[in-house]
Formats: C-alpha cells, sequence, structure tokens
C-alpha cells in the first residue's frame, strides 16, 4: 500500500483526473495550498509596485493505492501535468503502514480498494 | 401632447398674471423648456451611464472569478474607447447630415458652442456604449483583451451607428414609419446579433460542451457571485429609468410617467414570466433565470413603451419571459453556442421580439398595432427593420471578427483559459487574499 501525493498546478487539476479515469484510478482527493519551490516564487508589478509573490497557489492531491496501482497512478499524474515549464510540481510516494475502513473497520489492502 | 399644452398655458397665464409683454412670455417659455430639456437629459443620461455598471456586475456574477478583472477592464474600456470614437466618428454618421437616409456625414469631432449639440451627444453616447457593452458578456472568460478593444473601436465608431441612422437620425427606416422609442431594436439587438457572431466565432469555453461519440452534452459553468449578478440586474433596471423615460427627448413631455410604468410592468412580467417557466421545466424557481427574465422584460418593452397601454406592456413582458428561457436552453442545448451570461437571448431575441411587440401592441393615433385595428402594416415596417438591422450587424461584425481572427487572434491560449484571464491578461487577482480553485 502507497499513498501519493503530488501537486500541481491549479489548471492541471481537471486533465490529471481524466488521465486518473482513463486508468481506473477513481479515489482521489484533492485540497488548495500554497507553497514555492527552488525558484521562491516569483515578482510581478501591483499598481506599478514589485511584490515578491513567493508563496504560489497549488493543488494538493492524494490517493492511496495498492501495489499494482503505484505506476498507473504516477503515469496519470504525469500525462495530465506535466507542461516541462518550471513550475509543474513534484510526486511524491509514502508507504502506508496501515489502513481502515472507519465503516466496517476493515483493514488492509481490501479497505484501499 | 395635450397635457403639454396645459403645462404652457399655465406658464403663460403666471406670466401674464405678473404682467410681462408678450415677447417675454414667449422668450420665458422657451428657457422653461430648454433648461426642462437640458436637465432632463443630462440626468437620464447619467443613469443610462450607470447601466454600464449593471453590465458588469451581471457578466462578473455569472462567470468564474478567475475572470473577474477581466470582464472589469471590458467594461471598462468599452466605454472609455466607444466615447472617445462616438465623438470623433460615430455622431457624425449617426446624427450628421443624411446621405440618402443611409448613414449620416457631418460634425465628426464635434466641438464649438453648441450646448444643445453636447447635450444630445452626452444622451446618445452612453447608448452608444450600452450597445457595446452587451457583446462583453457573451464573450466572456475567452477573449483576447486587445481583440475585445479592437472589436469596441469598430461597433462604436461605425456598425452601431450606421443602424442607429436609419432609425435614430432620419435615415430611410424611420422615413417609412420604423417605430424603435428607445432602442429594441437600435441598441440591444445590435448588442445581441453581435453578440452571435462574436461566440459562433469564438467557439466554446474549455470544458463548457463534452462530446461522447456523436453526442455533445452540455456542461453547466456556475457563475461565483449571484448576489453581484443581482446586484447588477437591479441597477440595470434602475439605469433603465433613464433609457426609456429619458427617450421623450424632452424634459416637459409627460409621456415620461407612461413610459416609466410600463417599464416597470414589463420587468416584472418578465421576471415573473421566466420563474414559471423554469419553475415548471426545471422543478424549481431559478435565480438566474429570474434575473435574466427581468431584463429580457426590460428589453422587450423598450422599443413600444411609449405607445403601449399598461395591460399590454404586462403581456409583452411576460412573453419576453418566457421566451428568454426557452432561447437560452435553446442556445446551449441545440445550436451549442456558449453564451455565458445569455446576452443572444436577453438583448437579440427579446430585442427582436420587443421591436414585433410595436405592430401588435401599438395604440395611438400615429402608430396602431395588429391588436388594436391597425392591420398588418406597423407590423410589417417593424419585421423589415428587424431584419435589415439584423443582416447589416451580422455580416459587418462577421467580417469585423473573422479579421481579428485571421491577422490578431480572437481567442487566448488554452493555457491562458484555465489559468484564468485575471493571472494570463492582466497578471492580477481579482479577489486577492482568498483562495479560489483556479482550475474550475
Amino acid at each position: 500500500m502507497k499513498l501519493i501525493v503530488a501537486y500541481i498546478q491549479p489548471e492541471k487539476l481537471n486533465d490529471v483526473k481524466q488521465e486518473l479515469y482513463r486508468r481506473e484510478i477513481f479515489k482521489i482527493s484533492v485540497s488548495n495550498s500554497l507553497g514555492c519551490g527552488q525558484q521562491k516564487g516569483y515578482k510581478k508589478v501591483y499598481r506599478g509596485v514589485d511584490i515578491e509573490v513567493n508563496l504560489l497557489k497549488k493543488v494538493r492531491i492524494e490517493i492511496a493505492v495498492n501495489d499494482a496501482f503505484v505506476e498507473p497512478t504516477i503515469e496519470a499524474i504525469l500525462d495530465g501535468a506535466q507542461t516541462s515549464v518550471i513550475g509543474d510540481g513534484k510526486i511524491f510516494v509514502l508507504p502506508i503502514e496501515q489502513c481502515i475502513r472507519i465503516r466496517n473497520r476493515e483493514n488492509g489492502p481490501q479497505a484501499i480498494g | 401632447m395635450k397635457s403639454r399644452i396645459v403645462v404652457m398655458i399655465l406658464i403663460l397665464l403666471a406670466c401674464t398674471l405678473s404682467g410681462i409683454g408678450a415677447d417675454e412670455i414667449s422668450s420665458a417659455i422657451t428657457l422653461h423648456q430648454d433648461s426642462f430639456d437640458m436637465i432632463w437629459l443630462l440626468v437620464a443620461g447619467s443613469l443610462v451611464f450607470f447601466m454600464q455598471a449593471g453590465f458588469a456586475m451581471v457578466e462578473i456574477g455569472l462567470t468564474r472569478a478567475k475572470n473577474a478583472g477581466n470582464i472589469i477592464m471590458k467594461n471598462l474600456m468599452d466605454f472609455c474607447a466607444g466615447s472617445l470614437m462616438f465623438w470623433m466618428f460615430g455622431w457624425a454618421l449617426m446624427y450628421g447630415e443624411s446621405v440618402n437616409g443611409l448613414f449620416g456625414f457631418s460634425q465628426f469631432f464635434i466641438g464649438g458652442n453648441d450646448m444643445v449639440l453636447f447635450r444630445n451627444w452626452m444622451f446618445q453616447v452612453v447608448f452608444a456604449a450600452t450597445a457595446a457593452t452587451i457583446v462583453s458578456g457573451a464573450m466572456a472568460e475567452r477573449t483576447k483583451f486587445s481583440a475585445y478593444l479592437i472589436y469596441s473601436i469598430f461597433i462604436s465608431a461605425l456598425i452601431y451607428p450606421i443602424s442607429g441612422h436609419w432609425i435614430w437620425g432620419g435615415g430611410w427606416l424611420s422615413r417609412i414609419g420604423f417605430f424603435d422609442f428607445a432602442g429594441s431594436t437600435v441598441v440591444h439587438s445590435v448588442g445581441g446579433w453581435a453578440s452571435l457572431v462574436g461566440t459562433m466565432a469564438l467557439g466554446p469555453r474549455i470544458g463548457k460542451y463534452v462530446s461522447q461519440g456523436s453526442v455533445v452534452t452540455s456542461k453547466p459553468i456556475l457563475g461565483h457571485n449571484l448576489p453581484l449578478a443581482c446586484l447588477g440586474v437591479f441597477i440595470l433596471w434602475f439605469g433603465w429609468y433613464g433609457f426609456n423615460p429619458g427617450s421623450t427627448l424632452s424634459g416637459t413631455d409627460p409621456t415620461m410617467a407612461l413610459v416609466a410604468t410600463t417599464t416597470t410592468l414589463s420587468a416584472s412580467a418578465g421576471a415573473i414570466g421566466a420563474m414559471i417557466v423554469s419553475w415548471i421545466k426545471f422543478k424549481n424557481p431559478d435565480v438566474s433565470m429570474s434575473l435574466n427574465g427581468a431584463l429580457a422584460g426590460l428589453v422587450g418593452i423598450t422599443a413600444s413603451t411609449a405607445v403601449v397601454s399598461p395591460l399590454s406592456a404586462i403581456i409583452i413582458g411576460l412573453i419576453s419571459g418566457f421566451i428568454v428561457v426557452f432561447s437560452i436552453e435553446f442556445i446551449d442545448k441545440i445550436l451549442h453556442i456558449d453564451d455565458p451570461v445569455g446576452a443572444i437571448s436577453v438583448h437579440g431575441i427579446c430585442g427582436v421580439w420587443g421591436t414585433l411587440a410595436v405592430g401588435l401592441f401599438g395604440n395611438t393615433t400615429h402608430i396602431k398595432g395588429l391588436f388594436f385595428g391597425g392591420g398588418f402594416k406597423q407590423l410589417g415596417i417593424q419585421f423589415l427593420g428587424v431584419v435589415t438591422v439584423g443582416v447589416w450587424v451580422m455580416a459587418t461584425t462577421g467580417i469585423l471578427f473573422a479579421i481579428i481572427k485571421k491577422s490578431h487572434g480572437l481567442r487566448v491560449s488554452k493555457h491562458e483559459e484555465l489559468a484564468g484571464l485575471d493571472l494570463a491578461e492582466h497578471s492580477t487577482e481579482s479577489y486577492s487574499g482568498f483562495q479560489i480553485f483556479t482550475n474550475m
């Protein structure tokens, strides 16, 4: 069992969702997040005055999957979110120790599926 | 007209009692009339100007948060660019000396000392701006800002003034008896037809129509602020009390009271009509459809407002409200033309209906509609006007948008559209400090 966490550009969420659907991955949780990477944000001009924007708006996707689905999920996110421009985001893959479905106390891989 | 004479006699009487000579009396009357006209037209013109705020709020409310700043800029700039253009060319082509009834051709770059000319220009420029700004809503969320600026220059300088000349500037349509009191055709249909051509040239927003095989389904793209849309409708309604009653063009013409009454009744009936239809069709009284219905009622009564009875106004408004819901559905679900705010239906279709309504419900000594024993004559003339203005606007805007599309580009890139025009075109955010899902 793995937890896949990805930070992507907000406008790419729809494309990522479509790619996931095509690979029959329907579970997803999405939240707004603010952050920056190595570039420490960017500068822009507001009413003629420079402002440093160091926290950019991103969308965080979290998907918990069984091991067989790790590769397709990563592929889907890459296909959906990649524009090859700085700021596309990152994907993290984390091990999951335990997973329990609250409704019926099922646990382990079948609780994810 | 009778009450106008009564007013004058009263003034005459007052002057006689105070014992002034005949010349002084007549000059006093003229002075009074002139001042009433001056004040009334400038006040009414200001009310019509405020409709710009109404259009901006309606459009912002019915579209997504990521494009709000872009809509503000479009509404600001089509007025600003449009008013300069109307000063340079528009007024001259619309109200200059008529060339065979086709267009005017004098008084370019107006100046001098004629205050009545300035007064009339002021009252007309806000109407031109209204026609121009209607298109902004239909083309919202995907049009290049610079392309929109080019469009606003041409509609205010050329397209609106010429068809306006035919009807209000003493042109050929007015000579054959075409009647459009405050601009169902002159203003609203012109904006509506330009919207239709513009949206067709642009194509729908990304995600609006999803095709699976041969089946195309229409997806809703929800507006982000219904309260703003509602405020916009009320501002427009308020502004309409300058638009219609101001079109008496005279501060001493008591007809303005009838005009204000029929305007109010038709708007109310329009909102009720749209609400009823949406209640039956969608099983709930739809908010944004009812708002559209109020506007539909206002557009519908604009041509005939001075020549119909209050009861006729209610019928005209109700039908406008019915038409607008069916028309919005038809344009969206059958034609697959993406009009985010319903501008084509409200201004184009209801503008046509309002213009024809003169030939159905008109009931004065000069204008007799079909239902009041006037036969088909007036209706025929109204129909001719609707068709010719429609052809003129669709042909010219068709050429205009085709040239813009080929040379400059009409639409933003996919990335810019998805990121939102606020960031992509103006690098600003309309709701800084709020977290908004800009992906939706």
